[in-house]
Formats: C-alpha cells, structure tokens, sequence
C-alpha cells in the first residue's frame, strides 16, 4: 500500500496548499462586509477543475491497482509475463494520439480551425489505433499459451490493460463529440475549451499508460527497488 | 460593537461571480423525474436511500427476532441470518448513510448554502442518481435471485464470500453485490465532482472559505474523501469479481472445497483487507464528518449563539479527513501484522480522537450559557453528542490492539461501531430532516408526532445498545445465528437478548410515526414561512419558500458576513443573516 499512500501524500500536499492560501487563519466573525474574496476575475472554468478533480480520482485508482500489483507480486507463485514486441508500437501510436491532440488544441489557439479539425481526427483515428494494437496484443499473448488464469501477472496484465483500454473508450467517445462539434461551425471558446479538456485527459491516460508499461516489463520493480536501498 | 474590522475589506473589490446560464425544464418530466436540479435529485437521493435503509431496518428485525427468541422463527435459518446481517450492514452504510448525506443533504444544501443558482454541472448530477437508483436496483435483485443475496458478511472477506459455503457464494448474491458498489461508485463519482467544484466555484459574492457553513465543510471534505477512498473498494469489487468470474486468483489461495482441490492459488486474502479498509475506514468519516457539520449548525441555531471555536472546528474537520486515511488497518488487528505496524496504526488511531474530542468541546462550549431552544432538530442534535461521545470512547478501547485482540468478535464490537456510526450519524439526519423540511417543502413537521418519534427512538437506541457492551464483556460472540447450549452463555445473557430484541422492535416501530409525520405534514403541516428557525445561513434567506428552480429569482446573494451572527450585542435582532451588508455604511451595492 506504500505507493497509494505516497499517491495521497502527494495529493495532501497540494491540497494543503491550496487551502494555506484561502486564510483559514483569518477570524470571520470580525470581518463584517466585503472581505478578501480571492478569486482572480478570470475565474479559471469549472470544466477545467472538473477534469482535474477527476483526474486526481483515475489517478487514485490505478494507483491502487497498482499496489494490489505489488503485493500480490510478493507471493510465491508469480512469474513474469513477456511482453509482445506489439505493445512498444502500441505506445508510439498512444504518444502520436497525445502528440496531435495538443497539435490540435495549439492549432484551434492559433485559430487555424483547418489545421486543428484534422488532427482532432487523426488523433482520434490513432486513439482508436491503439485500442486495436491492444486487441492484437491480447491475441498474440493468448496464442502463445498466456492467458488470463494461468498466472497472477497474467491476470494482472489484461486487468490494467482493459481498465486503462476502458478509460481510453470513455476518452475516444468525448473526443468523438468534440470533433463532430467542431466540424460544422467555428472553433469558439466553448469547443477551444472542450479540445484543450480532451488534450490533458489523453496527456493523463499517455502517462498512466507508460506506468504501466513499465510496470509489466519489470522497470518498475528496479526503480522501487532503488527506492528501498536508498531509504534502508 | 462587532464590527471593528469591517471597512478593511471594502476597499478590495469583490471577486465577480458570473451568473449562469440555467437550464429550464420544457416539461412535467423533465422537471420532477429526469431533473437537472439539485433539489429534486436531493429528494429523489433522499427517497430512494430511504426506501432501502426501510428494507434494512426489517432485516435488523428478522435479525433480532432470531437472536432474542432462537427456535421459535424457524424460517430464519443460519444462512439466512448471514443474508440478513450482510444486507442490513451493506445498505445501511452506504446505501443509506452516504448516499443521504452526500446525495440527499448534499445537493440540497451546498448550491443554496454557497449562494448558487444549482451544481456545475447539473447533467451529472442528474446522471448521479439514475446510476444510484440503478445500484440500487441491483442490489434489490439479489433478493430475488437463485441462491438469494450474499452471506458474505458486510465486509466480503475472501476466500469465503465466493465459496459454495457462504450463501450466495456459487450463485448470484455476491456477483450482484459486488456489481451493485461498482455501479454505485461510479454514480457517485459524477455527484462527487459535483459538490466539490460547486463548492470552488460556485460561491456567491463574499463566500469565502472561512464564511462557509459547517455543514458545507463537513459535506466537501467527506466528498473529497469518498472520491479518493471509493477506489479502493471498487478496485477491490473488480478483482473479486474477476476472481469469481473468470477464475483469476487475485485473493485466492490455493483452497480445497468439500474434499475437492479449487482452481485458484497463492493469493492473497489479506491483499482485499487491506483494499476494504483502505476504503471502509474512511467511510466512517465519509458518514461522521457531514453528521458533525450538521449538528454544529444545528446547535448554532437552535441556542442562539455562534459556534465556539469556528476556526478550530474547520481545522478539526479537514485533520480527521486527512488522518483517517493513516487507521485502515487498525480493523486487522485479527488478521496477524508486524508488531510495529500494530503500534503505529494504534497510535495514529487514537491521535484521531484529538479533533474529534476538540470538536465535542466547542459544540458543548457553544451550549454553555446559550439560549437554548428544545426544538426538534435540537433534542437531535444533543443527543448525538452524547450518542457520539459513548461511541467514541468505547473507540478507545477498541483502538489498543491488546485490547481489540479479545473483544474483536463479541458484541462489544457490534455496541461500538452501531453507537458511533449507526444511531449518532442517524440522530443527526433525523434532526437535519425537522430542520430542513419547513425549507423543503414550506411547512413544519407535527411537533407532537416528533417529540414521539424522538423519545422512543433516543431511549430506545440506548436500551438496544447499551446491554450490547455487557453481552460482549460476557463473552458473546458476534455473528453467531444461534448461542447453543456454551457454558458461558449465562441465562442474564438470554434474557438480555430478549429485551434487545424487544426494544429493537419498538424503535423499528417509531420509525413509522416519523414517516408517517413525514407524508402527512406535506398537506397538513403548519405554513412555515421563509425562515421558520430565524438563522442566518443563506439557504433560509431565499425569495420563496420552497425555493424555485434557480433558488435565488433575478439576483444572486451578496454574503456579506460569517454564518453564525446569532445575538450580537446590539443587532436588533437576535440573529443578521449573512446577506445583510453591515450596518450604517455605504456598501458597494447601495454605492452602484
């Protein structure tokens, strides 16, 4: 449980602070009127910390996947999964959807709504590209013997992989409406915003992602193991 | 006078608050079955949570009915009975106790107590309770499934929750079950996103943090709870339904079944605990942090006097949200751990009871020499803090391990948990309930019905829970379906049992005054008019009573003060709302 609880500490901190800059300290029953209201004018939009609170909540929990991973990894009976040479190219696909996406979101800041409409769809084509690659992935591991039950890092793999492959739908069917939307009509604020949402939450699952595949190809376990020895 | 400071603020600018745009309902059903606003969501969370929480009072009864009077109800059989404490608990925690808080008191109060037209986003917030009202459907099902619902006990401790000997096991009860939470988080993580944006976003005009009501407080920092400790449990739902379903062995060791080796192998059980109380120990704040906000503005109230320590009170709330995440596994004492991991989860346990404790201090300190008024929703409230202050320190016992290892599986551990997460936090919503009601619907609650309704429920709760500690000093054993002939098992015990059960009865029964109360008041009640409490939180300062769609008709609130302004020396009333601009000076409203 090490990892999800460094996850909240992280958490802790920036909640904290936030709130050491909301005058908790202050004494409101003296201050009567008009007070320090401290929000900015340009009030940052509520979608923008909807994702972000969100985010915090996807984060959390393949954070605890990942230390269900862990702490299973410590029994007897695990044995490592190779990996399918398939899944690096599934990466690149992933990474050149997050790539275009923020193409996208440059482009419709540029106003060049051309530009920003088509790599919204190659985005979109390459997301859908990934899903596929990690279709392929499983039948290629199935074939060669490794199913589901037949190990615990097995069971993990296509557990993460269709958590995250599900994160990755819910995304495509958002970035799905926001392309339609933009396509017969002027990018305005509204759908620049909408781009730009799309852009971090496809950043985030990119990440989400390379944790993973570090994970099933072992580099974590070095880096935690790095992390022991230091702190032994 | 009061106001030394104010003036200092007016200088500064006050932050702009764009309005919104609302959405407006074309249509009977777009308005009071598919609707997009918070206050018909918040009834409907309210009334769904408590057509299942009925459900689990009757099986509390079943329950009880066998304990008090074995052999005579003899279609309550073992397995039964294991059916019954797992629903009764599983509904009653989450099904009820959270969802009332947050989806019910939730989304009533936050728009109106921050000054808001309604939530962020209101489509999801309507999307939070069909998916609610979904999980909850599913998990009625499993009432009516083959095999019935699962046994598994509330907490779903692998490798017996999915075994052929656990009812339910083999058959639909625990893939219901678990499907019903996953569901269920995933609608409340739509509502979840709701409060807490709402609650940074969209605050009036001069609705700083420190002005908040506590009941805003205690509702936002449960949320953020719930929305970072409901993962774990749905990650473990996931894997056990995996584990269950297509045979991985996530949680599984290696196990042999009526003289037959299983499948599964080298999992962990204690992998899950760890997962389950990850979430399940921070759920009893999720349910305690909304309840003591409540009952802080409650009190205020209702003693005509500002809370003590408001600061103080804040602070407290956001250091048990925090703290509570450090305890989980103070609830595997039992399951064997590290001796210094023992000592660092007893010692993190009992450092929660020092905001805790700070805030019985204030509520009781803001009692001292206050005007105190024995309405409903009063009674309510000091109730709960005795009620609470019982649970609490039988708490303490159960937080030392040495302590915890003997008592774990006696009744001891069923008063405790009951005392301090069941009757207090429901204390508290029978008092929001008198309290919030006039604004809700535009009329009191019968106020003899009421005194009934809390009398029998208050003394009654005491009666049922209270012999419950001595029975788990005797040595009784918690989930047991039936005590047998064991030599400790006094004849004190059996009679005791059966008092229990009698007085469980009698309290289900009040239960049914207060619904009725609930129905009939909605015709028959006295008018209430707009401030009936004559407080000063926003929500009672509203243009109509009950408050249209939109709450706040052309112009949004201006907050001006704190919310606890209650007789201030010199006001000519005993209460100044917190929308009224201080006395005597050109504010920037009259100035414009």
């Amino acid at each position: 449980m090490t990892v999800v609880v460094v996850f909240l500490g992280v958490i802790a901190v920036i909640i904290g602070w936030w709130l050491a800059q909301q005058r908790l300290a202050s004494k409101p029953w003296l201050e009567v009127g008009h007070t320090h209201d401290h929000r900015g004018n340009e009030p940052v939009p509520a979608a923008k910390i909807g994702l972000g609170v969100f985010l915090v909540v996807v984060g959390a929990l393949f954070t605890l996947f990942i230390s269900a991973y862990f702490m299973r990894m410590a029994s007897s009976d695990w044995s490592p999964l190779p990996l399918p040479r398939f899944l690096w190219i599934n990466t690149g696909i992933l990474a050149l959807s997050s790539v275009t996406l923020h193409w996208a979101k440059v482009e419709a800041e540029r106003r060049n709504d051309e530009a920003a409409r088509t790599s919204l769809l190659v985005a979109f084509a390459a997301g859908l590209a990934f899903l596929v690659g990690q279709l392929f992935a499983w039948r290629a591991l199935s074939s060669a013997g490794y199913f589901l039950t037949s190990s615990p890092a097995n069971s993990f793999f296509y557990m993460l992989t269709a958590m995250h492959g599900l994160h990755i739908v819910g995304g495509l069917a958002a970035l799905g409406r926001v392309t339609l939307r933009t396509w017969d009509a002027p990018i305005d604020s509204q759908r620049r915003l909408s781009i730009g949402l799309c852009a971090t939450y496809w950043h985030f699952m990119l990440a989400v992602w390379l944790v993973l595949f570090a994970l099933f190809s072992g580099w974590a376990n070095d880096v935690v193991d790095l992390c022991r020895q230091l702190l032994t | 006078m009061v106001d030394v400071r104010s003036g200092i603020g007016e200088a500064v600018p006050p932050a702009e608050v764009e309005d919104v745009e609302l959405y407006h309902p074309h249509s009977w059903w777009t308005r009071y079955v598919f609707s997009q606003d918070a206050k018909v969501i918040a009834i409907q969370y309210a009334t769904t949570a408590i057509a299942i929480g009925m459900v689990a009072l009757v099986l509390s009864w079943l329950m009880r009915l066998q304990l008090g009077f074995p052999d005579t109800f003899t279609f309550i059989d073992a397995d039964r009975y294991y059916q019954f404490i797992t629903m009764h608990g599983m509904i009653m925690v989450i099904y009820l106790l959270t969802a009332l808080f947050l989806g019910g008191f939730g989304n009533y109060l936050i728009p109106l107590m921050v000054g808001a037209r309604d939530m962020v986003f209101p489509y999801a917030n309507m999307l939070s309770y069909w998916i609610y009202l979904l999980a909850v459907l599913v998990l009625a099902a499993s009432f009516f499934a083959p095999g019935g619902p699962t046994g598994a006990g509330w907490t779903l401790y692998p490798p017996q929750a999915i075994l052929s000997n656990t009812p339910g096991g083999r058959d639909w009860g625990i893939i219901l079950m678990l499907s019903s939470l996953v569901i269920f988080i995933i609608g409340f993580t739509m509502g979840g996103l709701n409060y807490v944006v709402t609650v940074l976003q969209g605050r009036a005009r001069g609705m700083t943090l420190m002005r908040m009501p506590l009941t805003v407080w205690g509702i936002i920092t449960a949320t953020v709870m719930a929305l970072l400790a409901f993962p774990a449990l749905f990650v473990a739902c996931v894997m056990m339904l995996f584990d269950r379903l297509l045979g991985t062995s996530f949680f599984m060791p290696a196990i042999a079944e009526m003289g037959e080796q299983l499948q599964y192998g080298g999992g962990s059980p204690i992998l899950f605990q760890h997962l389950f109380w990850f979430f399940g120990h921070p759920e009893v704040y999720i349910v305690a942090l909304p309840a003591f906000g409540i009952v802080s503005d409650l009190i205020s109230t209702h003693a005509r006097k500002n809370i003590f320590g408001y600061r103080m009170m804040v602070w407290a709330i956001v250091v048990i949200g925090a703290l509570s995440f450090v305890v989980w596994a103070h609830h595997m004492y039992v399951s064997g751990m590290n001796p210094y991991f023992g000592f660092f989860f007893a010692t993190t346990t009992l450092i929660i009871a020092v905001p805790t404790a700070i805030k019985v201090y204030n509520w009781v300190l803001t009692l001292w020499r206050g005007d105190i008024h024995l309405t409903l929703p009063m009674l309510f409230a000091l109730a709960f803090i005795v009620t609470f202050v019982n649970g609490g320190l039988t708490g303490l016992f159960l937080g030392n391990v040495v302590v915890d290892v003997p008592l774990s599986d006696t009744m001891f551990v069923v008063a405790h948990f009951h005392m301090v997460m069941g009757v207090a936090p429901i204390l508290v919503i029978f008092g929001a309930i008198y309290h919030w009601y006039p604004k809700v619907t535009g009329r009191m609650l019968n106020e003899a019905l009421g005194q009934l309704h809390f009398w029998i429920t208050f003394l009654g709760a005491y009666a049922i829970f209270f012999p419950m500690h001595y029975l788990g000093l005797a040595g009784v054993p918690r989930r047991y379906h039936d005590l047998g002939d064991a030599s400790f098992v006094t004849d004190s015990v059996h009679s005791l049992n059966a008092f229990i059960s009698v007085a469980a009865l009698i309290v289900g029964a009040a239960q049914i005054v207060f619904l009725f109360n609930l129905a009939w008041s909605l015709r028959h009640g006295r008018e209430a008019g707009g401030n009936p409490w004559r407080a000063t939180t926003l929500e009672w300062q509203t243009p109509e009573t009950p408050p249209p769609h939109g709450n706040w008709g052309k112009e949004l609130p201006v907050v001006y003060r704190w919310a606890y302004d209650y007789s201030v020396p010199g006001a000519p009333e005993d209460f100044i709302p917190q929308n009224q601009p201080a006395p005597g000076r050109v504010t920037h409203e009259a100035a414009s």
